[in-house]
């Protein structure tokens, strides 16, 4: 080979590095943080290297990692959804009092998937068609959610259905590892490849972003903008619903102060994994690094035993302002 | 020449709407719920004879909430938003506590009646440095916001995440238990029979107003909210203008804090001011500022917070859970979305224009009436 063509590939390789590095930067971060959290949580305490604790990551974050997921799509359209505690809370008390009641849990499923939706296109419509602010509109959602799930009950229902207890306990053991996971943990990586297939393969992932970019030039471009934003709404209101479905099956209770504060994990996620709060910039993709960077703290904690539970909002916040300054690195920064 | 009539003048008033929010709410109380507006005198073994009745608790309960209420309308007419006022309020209340004695969330205290007068550090350092702490908070976020221009609502998401994790970490985890009486003056004492913390609101809020209303910063606050560049091209120090706004806020959140933790004689750093960022932007959205930025009225939004606290014991006097409270406020949510949506802002110019062409022919005529426009 000549040196010469050698040359021009190098610095044609460098341009291509560059863009790629400035958009997938934060991303990359993100991935290097938890591998490296992880590692040290590995070296600190050696019975982390133990691969249970990896999947133990996903079994405990099941949830968190569906409302997380949400919770990008709307915010990559530079929205907010603070309702997705309040869902999981509701979604939670409503499917044990149903099971209480003797109904079906093949009923009581879809049933809440199917809530779940109503309550995602009631607020999309909110935002969309009343043009109330994002924030404003879900903190009613939020408040909404949970009041409900109170005024379905105002103590905690644990939930004796057969078929819930089974898909609780009952592991699924990973090929070629001495691990195991349970059924609801496989829901958050099927709604990540969801996610990530409607975000990179489909019409409505562009108008995503074209929306979280500039709302106004993606309407003036013809694209579907008012169906977007509340298809938006509706998937996290799905996905919130399925995190309240996996939430109950694996406490196998429904309360109304479920998941206090998820919300903001959720966010801190979405953020950690590297998309921007203004809209329109980062990917999916980051958002179950964000997730696993959380559960990583918590379980690290957890194999200190003398560090307490609080230093995990600490920790949470400090990362999470990390990468707000890792993210106005590598994206360029708009205008305030 | 625009003559506006009476009732038009007052419809304009900022004050309009959660004044008749209120009205709308105790009117509703004299019919359902009698009983809500008696007032008695109650002796009190600790703070004398002093009033009693639900319209002093609920400006007895409204006071947090107010108070937090003033900083985040001077922050929301920056254009900005603080969401980490919760935590501040968790953050001055553990200082508090902790201050107060630090030993107590390790042990048990038998002696209650010797603790009752009983403190490590005297009251006016414990205030001060609740009050340093909320101030500091205010100041990081302020720095965080104009330094650093991280947008609001995420520069505050840090510290709301992690500010509860700092009580905690002050607290050390526990659930404090005050038993310091003359802390609990803030929040239970009572001046000529009226709880002092109104006196506090009241204090705050003409504070406030002087502030801002007699000096030039509420010109600059609401040049700022409404053009952050203009105003800086215009020889605004804008950067200022917010970090003030946001050190206000923590200071009131603070107060808010010290009421809050000597009212319940305790300090819970998870749960105390749950919410509250939420309810005191309610207030403020309620008082007519818009979460653009811009326009403010500082005593529009404590009437806010009054209607939050009158809706809420209303709510309770009728038998409704308290836990299920959350659902009946969500719907007052709605009812004040629905009143500032567009759809009824346009319902309401399409109701006042179809008045105009009648006053224009009025006009032709040559008779002397105002236009309503």
């Amino acid at each position: 080979m000549a040196p010469r063509i050698d040359l021009a590939q190098r610095i044609d390789l460098a341009q291509q590095i560059k863009p790629f590095l400035l958009r997938y930067g934060p991303l990359l971060t993100t991935i290097v943080v938890f591998i490296l959290l992880f590692l040290t949580g590995g070296w600190l305490y050696p019975a982390m290297q133990n691969p249970q604790v990896f999947f133990n990551l996903f079994i405990n974050g099941g949830s968190l990692l569906l409302v997380s997921i949400g919770e990008t799509l709307v915010i990559l359209t530079a929205g907010i959804d603070l309702s997705v505690s309040g869902m999981i809370a509701l979604t939670s008390a409503a499917s044990a009092a149903l099971l209480r009641g003797g109904v079906s849990p093949f009923i009581v499923l879809p049933l809440m998937v199917v809530m779940g939706i109503v309550f995602g296109l009631a607020q999309g419509c909110i935002i969309q068609f009343l043009k109330v602010q994002p924030f404003i509109a879900t903190l009613m959602g939020l408040f909404f959610a949970r009041g409900m799930a109170y005024i379905i009950s105002l103590e905690s229902v644990t939930i004796k259905d057969s078929f819930y207890k089974f898909l609780a306990l009952t592991p699924l053991p990973i090929p070629l590892l001495d691990a195991y996971v349970y059924v609801p943990t496989l829901v958050g990586p099927i709604m990540f490849l969801v996610a990530v297939y409607l975000m990179f393969f489909t019409r409505f992932g562009r108008t995503v972003y074209a929306i979280g970019n500039n709302e106004q030039s993606a309407m003036l471009m013809g694209l579907p903008v008012t169906r977007t934003k509340i298809g938006v709404y509706v998937f996290s209101g799905l996905c919130s619903a399925l995190a309240g479905i996996v939430f109950s099956i694996s406490l196998l209770a429904g309360y109304g102060q479920f998941a206090t504060g998820m919300e903001l994990d959720a966010i801190a996620s979405v953020v950690i994994g590297g998309t921007s709060l203004f809209g329109g910039i980062g990917n999916v993709i980051g958002t179950p690094f964000g997730v696993l960077i959380n559960q990583t703290i918590v379980s690290v904690l957890q194999f200190n035993g003398t560090l307490s539970s609080w230093w995990t909002r600490i920790g949470v916040g400090v990362l999470t302002l990390i990468f707000i300054g890792v993210q106005s690195l590598f994206y360029l920064r708009r205008k305030p | 020449m625009k003559n506006y009539s009476l009732l038009n003048r007052i419809s304009q008033n900022r004050l309009f709407l959660p004044l008749g929010a209120l009205v709308l709410i105790l009117v509703f109380d004299a019919i359902y719920a009698p009983g809500f507006f008696k007032l008695g005198v109650m002796q009190d073994a600790d703070w004398g004879p002093h009033l009693y009745g639900n319209l002093i608790d609920v400006l007895n309960d409204a006071a947090p909430l107010a108070l937090i209420a003033i900083g985040m309308t001077l922050v929301i007419a920056t254009g900005g938003i603080d969401l980490s006022v919760g935590a501040v309020i968790a953050i001055s209340g553990a200082m508090g506590a902790v201050l107060i004695n630090p030993a107590l969330g390790n042990q048990l205290r038998l002696n209650v009646e010797a603790a009752r007068n009983a403190t490590n550090t005297p009251l006016p350092i414990i205030v001060l440095a609740g009050l340093a702490a909320g101030t500091v908070c205010g100041l990081w976020n302020g720095f965080l916001v104009t330094k650093a221009r991280i947008p609001p609502i995420i520069a505050t998401l840090v510290l709301m995440v992690g500010g509860r994790g700092l009580a905690q970490l002050i607290t050390n985890g526990q659930i404090m238990t005050i038993y310091y009486t003359p802390y609990f003056w803030f929040g239970n004492g009572f001046i000529f029979g009226i709880p002092v913390s109104i006196y506090i609101v009241l204090a705050v809020a003409l504070l406030a107003w002087v502030v801002v209303r007699k000096t030039s910063i509420g010109l600059f606050l609401e040049s700022v909210g409404i053009n952050a560049k203009a105003s800086y091209y215009s020889g605004i120090n804008e950067q200022n203008v917010k970090l003030f706004a946001y050190a206000l806020c923590g200071f009131c959140g603070a107060i808010a804090g010290l009421i809050l933790s000597s009212y319940v004689h305790s300090e819970d750093a998870n749960n105390i001011g749950l919410y509250y960022e939420l309810d005191a932007i309610l207030a403020v959205v309620m008082g007519g500022t818009s979460l653009a930025g811009g326009r403010f009225s500082i005593f529009a939004s404590v009437v806010g917070a009054i209607v939050i606290w009158t809706f809420t014991l209303t709510v309770y006097t009728l038998g409704v859970p308290a836990n299920a409270l959350l659902a009946a406020k969500a719907v007052l949510v709605m009812l004040v979305i629905l009143l500032y949506s567009e759809y009824f802002r346009r319902f309401m110019n399409r109701f006042s224009e179809s008045k105009v062409p009648q006053y224009d022919i009025a006009e032709q005529k040559g008779t002397q009436h105002g236009t309503a426009n």
